[in-house]
Order: structure tokens, then sequence, then C-alpha cells
């Protein structure tokens, strides 16, 4: 039994394929990312200002995102939105949608926290020394923004790959898809693929997301000071 | 007038951390009722040697022995030894999350299995004492800092010790507060402690201690009565370190001749 | 918007919300189990277990909980190994909570101060004593918060237990939609399920971060003299 099992891995393009599958995984999670900080940078800083309109109007979007699970968004994109508006939205683009929705959310409440960190003497204290407003943005605070920010950032990348696992129910070719198409393709010949073939699953993503936590991890630290 | 019995006796004590040897071949001995106070210039050791007769650090060679009965010899249960023997430190670290009185009775009570009222009773004799039995509910937070160390030392007595320990306790306090700390300090020495005190307060020394004992690097370097020491003490290192302490005037005619 | 429907099949949705209450109920209680063991074996530094806990945190945040569950009720059965979808759903969902409730007790036990220890020691308590008297009390209020966040995470991350062919409401509301078209109808009963769920414990939970602020000891500097 463990040689036919073993043997899927190994067979014809089979782990090609699944590294396909883990391609569609990591293109969803970096096109969502990439926006979600284009968007969540100027959300964040939105949400420092203290007029209350934006404040309540920005508070609700993010404990309305927060609180849902996120497969829950994307029945509501996937389903929903093709039969309120009579369009035909792919697995895809409503996996994007969601995405974006959800990190432009986080993003922003981590720029904002980043923001309202730093404490206020540090503003002082460059104004002390001669500084302008200016020079105090650019030399002091946003040095010091983007280093809390940065680990967060990549956490929250981290969090975002292995959500896109969730795609797979909205009927999303990716990497868990991919292993049940060789799975079932393998039935008799490999019975024991699913054992193996999860178990690569399991273990891609973990030599994704490994690396990337340790790093932020690594930038946390070193600029702990 | 003073018994003379052995209380705790150290002999030939070597320590070292990570390498670098703190204390070197150190003996002292206590007797019973007697003040200790230990004084020397930063890093010299002294809180070290406090913190061995405890347990608080491990030692590489030498004996510490309480009453008689040796308390380093790795077969000690620490935990007893400590009923005996009261610590005070200099953060006074009173549990945050318990009222004063609960700080009071968690020892006695969890230790000491005594029972409830008897404890609390105590506890609440020795609140009088050092003035502070309106705040026996209240929270350390709640406290100042000269309340807090008072607290703290009559937490120590709960536990009924024969010896106490005082590591610098009036350090982190402000000037206003030291004052009533060093009072208990003093009021506890009157009734027969014995203490092993260390302090930078020389006046506090010099008051209460039946005997200095000066460390600098690690060893004891002068010991003897506190008036002696402190008029005309023995040692080079005594003298430079108590020179330390006093400030010399600067004279108007020193300065114009500097100037010239 | 069919209100019939809604009234008719509402039934359907309590049902599996009791289960996705029940599985994650006992998911969250496991991993906080899970977790303080891990937290304590870290905080001890117990050789080789303190590795084989590093390593299964590790394991566990880098990997999403729907693959864990597809290998457990998919992959362990060609080994032989078969479970239940609830024992898969529970095994899993402790497997990833226990890490997370690992590292907010962890940052309750590194918040207690060594002086509190010390303290401890020197009036004579004993290892089991300081742990239960000083360290944990101290700690868990550190942790709380996390914890809340945690539990309320673990309770959204069962959404994905239909996978396993759960009847919970994620599954309840697919069957619904393929089944009778009745998309809006089976959404919006869908959402109102989590939020009943899900307000009511963030509710609680911010209430006990903040009732847990103020009794804050308040743990103030004692070298600032105050």
């Amino acid at each position: 039994m463990q040689d036919s099992g073993l043997q899927i891995l190994f067979q014809g393009s089979n782990l090609l394929r699944l590294f396909g599958g883990l391609g569609v995984t990591l293109a969803l999670s970096l096109v969502s990312v990439a926006l979600s900080i284009v968007l969540g940078v100027p959300l964040g800083i939105v949400m420092t200002l203290k007029n209350p309109v934006t404040r309540t109007l920005t508070r609700v979007y993010l404990e309305i995102i927060r609180i849902m699970p996120q497969l829950v968004l994307l029945f509501l994109v996937y389903f929903g939105l093709a039969k309120a508006f009579q369009i035909h939205l792919s697995g895809e683009v409503s996996a994007v949608i969601v995405f974006v929705l959800w990190g432009t959310a986080e993003m922003g409440d981590l720029v904002r926290g980043a923001l309202i960190s730093i404490p206020r003497h540090q503003f002082e204290s460059g104004a002390a020394l001669g500084m302008t407003n200016l020079m105090i943005y650019r030399l002091v605070i946003i040095p010091q923004t983007l280093r809390r920010l940065l680990p967060l950032a990549i956490n929250l990348t981290t969090r975002m790959i292995k959500t896109t696992s969730l795609v797979v129910l909205i009927g999303v070719v990716e990497m868990l898809k991919v292993g049940q198409q060789i799975i079932d393709a393998n039935r008799y010949a490999s019975p024991s693929g699913a054992f193996w073939i999860y178990g690569v699953v399991f273990f891609l993503y973990f030599i994704v997301c490994y690396p990337v936590s340790k790093v932020a991890r690594k930038l946390e630290s070193h600029w702990q000071a | 007038m003073k018994e003379i019995s052995e209380l705790l006796a150290i002999s030939h004590l070597n320590k070292s951390y990570d390498g670098n040897v703190v204390l070197i071949d150190l003996s002292l001995v206590v007797h019973k009722g007697e003040v200790v106070v230990l004084i020397g210039p930063s890093g010299c050791g002294k809180s070290t040697l406090l913190r061995c007769m405890n347990g608080l650090e491990p030692i590489q060679s030498g004996e510490i022995r309480l009453d008689g009965v040796p308390i380093t010899d790795g077969k000690t249960r620490w935990s007893l030894i400590r009923q005996k023997i009261g610590m005070v430190f200099q953060s006074y670290d009173l549990f945050y999350h318990l009222t004063v009185l609960e700080n009071l009775l968690l020892g006695p009570l969890h230790v000491q299995g005594r029972k409830r009222q008897e404890v609390t009773a105590a506890a609440e004799k020795l609140l009088e004492r050092v003035g502070l039995l309106d705040k026996r509910n209240a929270y350390p937070r709640q406290l100042s800092g000269g309340q807090k160390q008072r607290v703290a030392i009559i937490r120590a007595l709960m536990m009924e010790p024969e010896l106490m320990l005082f590591d610098e306790v009036t350090a982190a306090l402000d000037p206003e507060m030291v004052r009533e700390v060093l009072d208990v300090i003093l009021e506890l020495a009157r009734g027969g402690m014995t203490m092993v005190i260390v302090t930078h307060e020389m006046q506090f020394a010099r008051a209460i201690a039946d005997r200095i004992v000066f460390i600098d690097g690690g060893e004891i370097v002068e010991s003897g009565a506190p008036d002696g020491f402190f008029t005309s003490p023995k040692t080079e290192r005594a003298q430079r370190f108590l020179n330390i302490f006093k400030f010399e005037e600067i004279k108007q005619e020193e300065k114009k001749e500097v100037l010239l | 918007m069919d209100w019939a429907f809604i009234t008719k099949y509402a039934q359907m949705y309590l049902t599996a919300a009791g289960l996705t209450l029940r599985l994650a109920a006992l998911g969250t209680l496991l991993s906080i189990l899970l977790g303080l063991a891990c937290s304590l074996i870290l905080y001890y530094r117990l050789p080789v277990l303190r590795q084989l806990v590093s390593g299964y945190i590790e394991l566990s945040r880098n990997t999403p909980l729907l693959v864990q569950l597809f290998f457990l009720y998919f992959g362990l059965p060609k080994l032989g190994l078969v479970l239940s979808a609830e024992n898969c759903a529970i095994i899993g969902l402790t497997f990833l909570g226990g890490s997370y409730m690992a590292e907010a007790f962890r940052s309750g036990l590194s918040s207690v101060e060594p002086g509190q220890i010390e303290a401890g020691q020197s009036i004579g308590l004993r290892r089991g004593q300081i742990i239960r008297l000083i360290v944990l009390p101290q700690a868990l209020s550190v942790s709380i918060p996390a914890l809340c966040a945690n539990t309320i995470f673990l309770i959204k991350e069962t959404s994905v237990f239909s996978a396993v062919a759960l009847a919970d409401l994620m599954f309840v509301a697919k069957d619904l939609i393929g089944l009778y078209y009745k998309t809006d109808e089976a959404l919006l009963l869908l959402v109102s399920a989590y939020l009943i769920i899900l307000l009511p414990v963030s509710a609680l939970a911010a209430w006990l971060e903040r009732r847990l602020r103020y009794a804050g000891f308040g743990a103030s500097n004692p070298l600032s003299g105050q």
C-alpha cells in the first residue's frame, strides 16, 4: 500500500499540477494583498481623523467585515451578488473582491494603530530641534510607522494565503481542488493517494507560510528598539 | 546584654555569576539579636551576599548554617528555611492582584497552615503598629512607595522569622518616605530582631548597626563597631568609600586662584 | 423576499447553529487546555517537550484549517485510521486553536515580574503554590483579552466544517441555495445566524476586557519613587 500511495506523487505531471494550484493560491493572495495595501493606507489615515462621521462609518465597515467568517463573505459575493445583479462572477473574482474588502479593512486598522502608537513627544522632540512638520513626518514619523507596520502587514499576508484555501468551496481550482482531481483520477491505481496528496498540500502551505512569518518576526525583533 | 549564640554562620563562601567572581572566600557570623549592616560601593556583592542567605542565589562553594544546621548542602527544602528568614526587597514586590490584607495572609495561611482568624488578628495588629490599618482592603497600586514598603516589611514579619534581611529597601523611595520606613526598621531592632541590612543611608546605618561590615570587590575589607568605623576607618578602601559622602565647599578664594 | 420560506427553514438553521456552537465550544475548551499545557512547557523550558511544542506551534500556525481537515477526514482513513466528521472537526479545531491559545498564555506568563515570584519564594511558598496563587492569576488577567479574541476566531473558523459533510450553517445554506434557488433568503438566514452567535460573544469579550483594564493592577515602576 505504501508504494502505490507514494508513487502518485511522481506520476505524470501530478506534482506540477499541484504547484500550479499553489500558483493560483499565491496569485490570489498577492493580488489581494497588493490592492489591500494600496487602499488600506489611505483608509488608515482617514481612520485617524477626528471627524465623527468618518469615524463611525469606518468603524462599522471594519466591524462588519471582521465579525463575519470569511467563508460567509465569499458566499455572499459569489452567490448573493450573482443573484442580485444577475451577473455571474467567477470564483476567482469573488475571492479577490472579498479579500480586498477584508484586507483593506485590516490594513487600515493596522495603519491607524501604527500611527497613533507613535508617542506625542516624538513630534515635540522634532519640533524642538527646529524641524518643519514635513520634515518631522519624513524623518521621524513615517520611518517609525513603517517599522511597526511591516511585521504586521506580513502577518496579514500569511493569514491571507491561508484563507485562500477556502475558495475551493466556491469552485476555484487551487491547490486543494487540484489535489482532489488527482485523487479522483487515480482512485483505483493509488487507493491511498489521498493521504499523500493532502499531506503534500499541507506541507506546501507550511513551506510557503513559515519562512514568511519567520521574516516578519525577525523584522519585528530587529526593530524592537 | 545580647546573647552570643550564632544564628547565621557563613563560612568561606564563593560565588560566581556567568564566569565572573562575585564573592570571594567570604565568612561572616551573625549573632542572635544582632543588627549587621553591609555597606560598600555598587557592584561589590553585598546584595548578592544577602540573596545567598535565603537561597535566592546559588553558591559555588562554602557553607551557610542557620542555628547550627547547614542549609547549603543541597538537601535543603528552601521553602521551609525561608519561613525562618524574612526578606524585604528594594522593589517591595507586593502581590499586585491581592489586597494589603490578603498579601499579609497569603504566607501564613498557605505555607504555615494557620487559622484565618488568628492570622487576621495578627496582621491587623501589625498594620496598626505601622499606622496602616485603614489600608487593609486597599490594593498595592493605591499606596505610596513608603506605604508599600512598610506593608512589605510586615508581610515578611507575618511568617515570624528568626532573621530579617533588608535589601536597599529605601533606595527607590522619595526622600520624604525614607524616614517612615527606617523608623519601622529601627523599632524592629529595638525589639531584638536579628537583622542583616544592606543600605546606602549612612546615618541610619550608624544609628542602627551593632556591627558594620564593609564589602568591596566581593570580600569583607573591614568590619567593626559603627562609631569606630565612621570616625576612623582603618583601611584605605574604606576611607576612600566614606569620602564619597563628603562634599568640600567650594571656597571663594580657591575659585579665584583657579581662574587666575 | 420569501418570508414563508424563511420561517419554514429557520428551524434547520437553528439545529445547524447548535451543532456549530457545540463543536466550537468543545474545540475552544480543548484548545485552551492544550494551549495552557504548551505555554507552561515553554515557560519552564522542559527539554525535548519544548522543541516538540515549538514545532507543533509553527506547524499549526502556518497551515489552514481546511487543509488540516481534508488531511484528517480524507487522508487518514487510507492509513486505516477512520475518524467521524465530528471528531475530525474537533481535532482540527483543537490543533489550530491550541497554538493561538498558547501564544495568549505565553504573553500573560511573561508579563509576571520576576520580583513577584521572588517575593513568593521569600515567604516560603513552594513552586506549585507560587504558580497557583501568584503567577497564574496575574498571567490570566493579561491573557484574557487574547483568549476571548481567539475564541471568536475559532467560532468563525468552524465555517469550514461543511467541507467534511457536517450539517453546519454553511452546509445548510449551500444546500438550500442549490435545491431551491432561494439565494437571498438562505443568505439572510446565514448572516443572521452568525450575527446572533458572534455579536453577543464579541460584546461579552469587549466588556471583559474593559473590566480587566480597570482592575488592572497598575504595577507602577517601583524605581520611579512612587
